[in-house]
């Protein structure tokens, strides 16, 4: 059997970023693929290890640049886990529904990449005319679009004085979503490429360890925010589907979607009913000195689980900070699943694990 | 064109001009025209193409070069006309040199066969449907080379793809014309034009139709069927290797090629240059006056341009809206449903015109 061996990446359309894929083909039949990482890396665990906490705050952001504040939550909550800080309870609805609102936006820029990889040209656009409602508020509230670097120890750098906006801007996505929807979810070319297309078993997703919408898709009842006090109050759906393939993970984000607008609207319900009330939004700390301890911080990031795992020695810099990042599982998986398929469904396949590279790379 | 022709000595007589001189000009003069109206059809086109999705998505399009950016796609040409032609070491040169240039000539002679209004025309032939049919395929066949000559693999997969998909949309593509010729019992393209007098071919063939324009979107290689460009997929298909003017000849080709479908699509279907309510509006306007005869064939052309420049708004349309298909799909939808379905339209048609 002749094989052609191609090197997908690191510079290619449909790898967001630079992924490697060394794939070999028969044909159009992917043989064998092999995705080699490490192009976007950066240090950030080696770089918490000279830097103090706060130093080290706004750095977390940039691990993923699509959900930077469930980032900058996962270490927040590890650093106060760690204190014993306990943050006031407006600041955690405000985190939740700025986490929220990040989820949206990293979901619609999903969803229009991903309809870029399978050869349609204006979702994005769409897309992206909603995403830059959520990014106008997130300037509004902590002056940047990406990288907020707005939770801090104990609460949130500022109160939210604009509700009315998030209003407007849920109801405008949530219609918008519909829209969405009735461009894609029943065409025939859509369903196509996309149903039975990449099919991951309840049993090979937990094998490989996948998280989050990915795993969701292949049935597994499995959503970190259950088991995160900071939404206990929070009434909401987790989202499953029981096929697996990518019209399943398409399914899945869309509906999460919606998810999130409820639970935002709950959040702006419960912000709105103490607005006369002067809560604090930030317990005030001074850290100066860390116990000898070891953490855990974890928070259902629009990927999947991501984990923070920090370990201090006292001092005022942590020991050793370990990130679990989603997308790295959702890139080794490639090497199995992308066997047996074809070029175009290569993308099809890549696209809605939703591999976002500084996260896998960090 | 002979009453053009006439014209032309006429006017030629008046002042004086040697007769002879003045038929050498006009052997010469509609091939002129031609080649400025391609030029400036496919700029054009190129930049109603950006202007008409940049609005379906909510932007606005080029709108700095020009009135409106109306010069935008002026500049991009010259700016590729002035660019480095970059060949990779193992490429076949000669190939990899001449694929462009015939793939955007085949496309010219496309243009060359058409009849713009009754009298001007560049080739008239008998069975001018036949010939288009045939150069239509040449362009598939030269990006194949095109890809093939790159040395370079996403270039071979794009190659492959154009020639599985050639082989895919000609055969509905033939069926639909047959059924056609039956219909105007000529392969002229003149008298198909006039066969439809009365009742446009898209009214007997509607099943036809659609096969025809889904395998002309096939043929142009536009989306949803740009398999062997793809570009999330294979980068730029079987152009990634091109730059500077051989890129602009497959891309400016292209829309040449985009035109002259919609055009020729409005001539088997539409009625070609009739006007589309029976009676000219010139000869409403001037009555029976015959000093202004000519006016008939400005009109003609008009309507044979609207009639197109609706199908090629359809086609961006299309582009706008669908993600792209797979190769497997392609053949499936070609192969499966659209050849019987033509077949079976022609059948019908045959029953219903001779039996």
């Amino acid at each position: 059997m002749n094989k052609m061996t191609l090197n997908l990446g690191p510079q290619h359309p449909a790898t967001h970023g630079v992924l490697r894929l060394i794939i070999d083909l028969d044909g159009e039949e992917v043989v064998s693929a092999e995705p080699d990482i490490g192009y976007l890396h950066r240090g950030m665990e080696k770089l918490a290890e000279t830097r103090n906490y706060y130093q080290y705050l706004p750095m977390v952001d940039r691990i993923d640049y699509l959900s930077g504040f469930f980032y900058s939550y996962a270490f927040c909550n590890a650093v106060e886990e760690l204190n014993h800080i306990k943050v006031p309870q407006k600041a955690s609805y405000i985190r939740i529904m700025l986490m929220e609102l990040n989820r949206i936006s990293s979901h619609l820029l999903w969803f229009g990449t991903y309809l870029i990889d399978l050869g349609a040209i204006s979702p994005i656009f769409y897309a992206f005319r909603e995403r830059e409602l959520i990014m106008d508020y997130f300037e509004k509230i902590t002056g940047q679009r990406m990288m907020y670097n707005y939770f801090t120890f104990g609460g949130v750098r500022h109160d939210i004085p604009f509700f009315d906006d998030v209003q407007s801007i849920i109801n405008t996505i949530g219609d918008k979503i519909g829209d969405y929807e009735r461009l894609l979810s029943e065409n025939p070319i859509f369903l196509d490429r996309t149903v039975n297309v990449g099919v991951i078993s309840e049993k090979k997703a937990t094998e490989w360890a996948l998280t989050g919408p990915n795993l969701r898709a292949s049935g597994v009842l499995s959503d970190f925010r259950v088991n995160m006090p900071i939404y206990d109050d929070i009434d909401f759906d987790i989202v499953l589907t029981n096929e697996g393939d990518c019209y399943s993970r398409y399914l899945v984000r869309i509906y999460e979607m919606r998810e999130s607008i409820k639970i935002i609207q709950q959040c702006i319900q419960w912000l709105g009913q103490c607005s006369s009330r002067d809560l604090p939004f930030l317990e005030k700390v001074t850290l100066k000195t860390f116990p000898n301890q070891e953490v855990f911080s974890s928070v259902e990031a629009p990927r999947g689980l991501s984990m923070c795992y920090l370990n201090s020695i006292g001092g005022n810099t942590p020991y050793r900070v370990k990130w679990r990042t989603s997308s790295f599982y959702s890139t080794q998986i490639l090497k199995d699943i992308l066997v047996g398929v074809t070029v175009p469904e290569i993308m099809a396949i890549y696209g809605s694990l939703d591999v976002v590279l500084p996260e896998v790379d960090r | 064109m002979n009453y053009l022709l006439n014209l032309f000595i006429e006017f030629l007589d008046k002042h004086n001009f040697n007769e002879s001189i003045g038929i050498m000009i006009f052997s010469i003069l509609p091939f002129a025209i031609i080649a400025a109206a391609l030029v400036f059809v496919v700029l054009m086109l190129v930049y109603a193409e950006r202007k008409i999705l940049a609005y379906m998505t909510q932007r606005k399009g080029p709108n700095r070069v020009g009135p409106n950016g109306i010069l935008q796609t002026t500049a991009d040409a010259i700016k590729l006309l002035c660019k480095e032609n970059i060949e990779l070491l193992h490429s076949d040169k000669v190939i990899f040199t001449i694929a462009p240039i015939l793939a955007f000539s085949s496309i010219v002679v496309l243009w060359c066969i058409i009849p713009y209004n009754a009298e001007f025309h560049l080739i008239d032939s008998t069975i001018s449907l036949l010939f288009y049919v045939a150069v239509a395929g040449f362009p598939m066949l030269f990006h194949f080379l095109a890809g093939y000559a790159s040395n370079n693999k996403y270039s071979l997969l794009g190659s492959y793809r154009a020639l599985s998909l050639t082989a895919s949309y000609s055969v509905p593509i033939l069926f639909t014309l047959l059924a056609t010729i039956f219909l105007a019992d000529s392969m002229d393209l003149h008298k198909i034009i006039i066969a439809q007098e009365k009742v446009w071919f898209i009214i007997p063939n509607i099943i036809g139709f659609i096969v025809f324009f889904i395998a002309s979107i096939a043929e142009l290689n536009r989306c949803p069927f740009d398999l062997s460009e793809a570009e999330s997929e294979l980068v730029s298909g079987y152009h990634t290797e091109y730059s500077g003017m051989r890129f602009a000849m497959f891309f400016l080709g292209e829309y040449a090629a985009l035109f002259v479908t919609a055009v020729f699509t409005a001539i088997i279907f539409f009625g070609g240059y009739q006007p589309p309510f029976g009676v000219y509006l010139s000869n409403i306007l001037m009555g029976n006056c015959r000093c202004f005869n000519f006016l008939i064939y400005f009109e003609q052309t008009f309507w044979l341009i609207a009639k197109s420049s609706i199908i090629i708004f359809l086609i961006i349309w299309i582009r706008g809206t669908l993600p792209r298909l797979t190769q497997k799909s392609v053949m499936n939808l070609f192969w499966r449903y659209l050849t019987p379905i033509s077949i079976i339209n022609l059948i019908l048609i045959i029953l219903a015109t001779r039996g």
